[in-house]
């Protein structure tokens, strides 16, 4: 799950890691209150779940109390790639010195977290990695001891050689790296960290990305969960059991299985089609989760044709047909389908489905039923 | 002669009382699998499917001499079943759950280093050696005694991709899932090493997937190595969306990184064919290995 900046930076906080004093708003008048709080200078920065919002107009220094109000009305419902901004953070500017970057990640060939750590602060640490991977400095964590002193002293000696800023940022490691155990973190960033020209070191923005295997750990995140409308669908159909992401198309495709979900939406592609959507029902054979899914799919009006794409696991065919016929017979689908039945009582299935009045366009096997939802979708029979 | 399961391994069964856990018990045994215990606590003393079930792990094997695990437990309780197996001195656990927490996964893996077991999973669909045993809750059917390896990050495409080599005449020696999730216990570079030293496996299929750079590392594992055996794969997810979670765990492409494209390319200069069709697979295998 993401969370947005000024989220980050109260987990932040609250771990003892210095941050511009400020707070978001949802509407002017707040973000002019929080200024006067604070005291100007101040920065307004969009809080949308998309990298690049300084690029984008997103983030500006105001300097006067009619700038604030000038910046705070541009930026809120602002477009930024797709989304609309609602919340802004007002917090006080920082007197820059330096940009330093740090970070802590789950490292997945080593199955251990890595602390990095970068004299190249305030930029996409990803381009420094492609361009100047020299300035990134690594270190692999044993999750048997963590963080130690000296480990985190030996990084910060590569962005210092003042000893105080060494300890101070060595001190911020250990927490940022807490944080990441502590919060069930993918990824915990603050990037840039800043050292002011007061001397002073702040995270200046804040990066978390939760595990969602972690969230029932942690109920109080639930109620930073911010959605877009088309997360929304996606988490809905989460807590039906589903995995449903939509794409442009109009092949809509009801698949079990993440990997197969993913190569049907290819080879639809492949063929010179577009699918409408990933849709995984998962391993269960349960009826109503193809009802559900179908429910998420027919959300979607640019949908032309319908294709279950079905290898029988754990997955039952004839489940999958009466789930199907039920669903037909509630929802009055009058789109063509396209069924593709193999694996688990596959005879049953496609027994049950030709016993029934509907007009089904049987298919043997995935390259088939690819092209056969192409013609369809395109209004051939 | 399986790789990683045999008719030598004794099983046991982790969660043997659940719904899953007794389902795929009798499965498993139905297909010649030797189950010789059953775990759940506070379930010692009962039996199912005729598997004596057992309150711990330790209890299980020192009375049944069990040495592979197979767990169903629940994600919440899942590494604690996965940390009491490997400290009852189990050497394979194959840990089907879904959901667990990555941080749990990471103390699990430094466990497992120290005592030196091998996870496979979680998040996966386990391990068939055809003909002779399978672990876990692949389909049966669509297996067939043979020389090709199979190893896969995904558990329904795998039985696709099977079903082509299959039908092409070869059967395969051991499929391995080995999981949907960012920490896993197996990976492919394991796999490619387990079945160069098979007798039994002439060939290699390996079945990635958007997310990670497992395939980038078995890529370089193949040419720096000059791997004796051929392999081909399929990576899927070549038209899948950035910074989506795709189903599984571990399959998202984050920050521009873990691209099908990338992974595709990687692979195709170390030598591997990478099939745009599953059923290309099919065919790589009869043009390479002719006609079985």
């Amino acid at each position: 799950m993401k969370i947005h900046e000024y989220q980050a930076k109260q987990i932040f906080k609250k771990a003892g890691i210095l941050v511009p004093e400020g707070d978001v708003a949802t509407n002017i008048e707040k973000a002019i209150s929080t200024s006067e709080e604070i005291g100007l200078p101040v920065v307004i920065k969009a809080q949308v779940h998309v990298g690049g919002r300084g690029k984008a107009g997103g983030v500006k220094i105001a300097k006067t109390p009619e700038e604030v109000k000038k910046f705070a009305g541009e930026i809120l419902g602002m477009d930024i790639k797709g989304l609309t901004v609602k919340k802004i953070l007002v917090g006080k500017a920082i007197d820059i010195q330096r940009e330093l970057y740090l970070g802590v990640i789950t490292d997945r060939s080593t199955n251990r977290p890595v602390i990095m750590v970068s004299t190249e602060g305030g930029v996409d640490i990803e381009e420094v990695a492609k361009k100047t991977p020299e300035k990134i400095h690594r270190f692999t964590v044993d999750p048997a001891y963590g963080l130690l002193v000296h480990h985190a002293m030996n990084l910060a000696f590569k962005l210092s050689s003042d000893v105080k800023e060494v300890r101070e940022i060595a001190s911020t490691l250990q927490k940022l790296y807490k944080t990441y155990l502590d919060s069930d973190a993918s990824l915990a960033e603050i990037n840039p960290y800043v050292l002011s020209a007061d001397s002073n070191f702040y995270a200046i923005d804040a990066k978390i990305v939760l595990d969602d295997n972690a969230l029932f750990r942690h109920p109080d995140y639930e109620e930073m969960r911010d959605l877009t409308l088309e997360e929304k669908i996606e988490h809905e159909a989460k807590e039906k059991g589903l995995s449903y992401i939509s794409m442009e198309g109009n092949i809509g495709c009801v698949v079990n299985g993440a990997g197969l979900a993913m190569t049907t939406m290819d080879v639809i592609k492949h063929f010179g089609g577009k699918p409408a959507n990933f849709l995984d029902v998962g391993g269960s054979s349960d009826p109503q989760k193809v009802k559900n899914a179908l429910h998420f799919l027919l959300m979607d009006e640019g949908v032309r044709a319908i294709w279950f794409n079905i290898f029988g696991g754990i997955t039952r065919c004839d489940d999958i047909a009466s789930g199907l016929l039920e669903a037909v017979g509630e929802m009055e689908i009058e789109l063509p389908l396209v069924v593709r039945l193999t694996g688990t009582n596959e005879e049953e299935g496609k027994r049950i489905l030709s016993e029934s009045s509907l007009d089904i366009h049987f298919v043997r096997n995935m390259e088939e039923g690819a092209k056969a939802a192409i013609r369809l979708s395109e209004g051939g029979g | 002669m399986g790789v990683l399961v045999s008719n030598d391994s004794r099983l046991l069964v982790q969660g043997i009382t659940g719904r899953d856990g007794s389902f795929h018990t009798h499965l498993m045994r139905e297909y010649g699998t030797n189950i010789v215990a059953g775990v759940t606590p506070g379930k010692g003393g009962m039996v199912i499917e005729d598997v004596p079930v057992f309150n711990t792990v330790v209890d299980a094997v020192e009375k049944t001499g069990a040495n592979v695990s197979v767990s169903f437990v629940p994600a919440r309780f899942a590494t604690s079943a996965i940390f009491e197996a490997v400290d009852a001195g189990i050497e394979l656990i194959v840990a089907i759950t879904e959901g667990i927490p990555v941080k749990d996964m990471i103390s699990v893996m430094r466990f497992i280093k120290d005592k030196g077991a091998r996870l496979i999973g979680p998040n996966c669909p386990g391990i068939i050696t055809p003909g002779e045993c399978k672990v876990g809750i692949l389909p049966t059917t669509v297996f067939k005694k043979g020389r090709v390896g199979v190893v896969s990050r995904s558990g329904t495409l795998t039985y696709e991709i099977v079903s082509y080599i299959t039908e092409a005449g070869f059967g395969e020696s051991t499929a391995v899932g080995i999981g949907g999730d960012p920490v896993i216990g197996t990976r492919f570079v394991d796999m490619l090493e387990l079945f160069k030293d098979d007798d039994e496996t002439e060939a290699v299929v390996l079945i990635g997937e958007i997310g990670g750079s497992d395939e980038e590392v078995a890529a370089r594992y193949i040419e720096e190595t000059d791997y004796p055996l051929p392999v081909f794969s399929f990576v899927a997810g070549r038209t899948a969306p950035k910074d989506k979670r795709m189903g599984h765990a571990g399959a998202i492409i984050s920050g521009g990184s873990g691209t099908a494209s990338e992974k595709i390319k990687a692979l195709e200069d170390a030598g591997v064919l990478v099939a745009k069709l599953p059923s290309d697979i099919g065919k790589f295998l009869k043009e390479e290995l002719g006609e079985k």
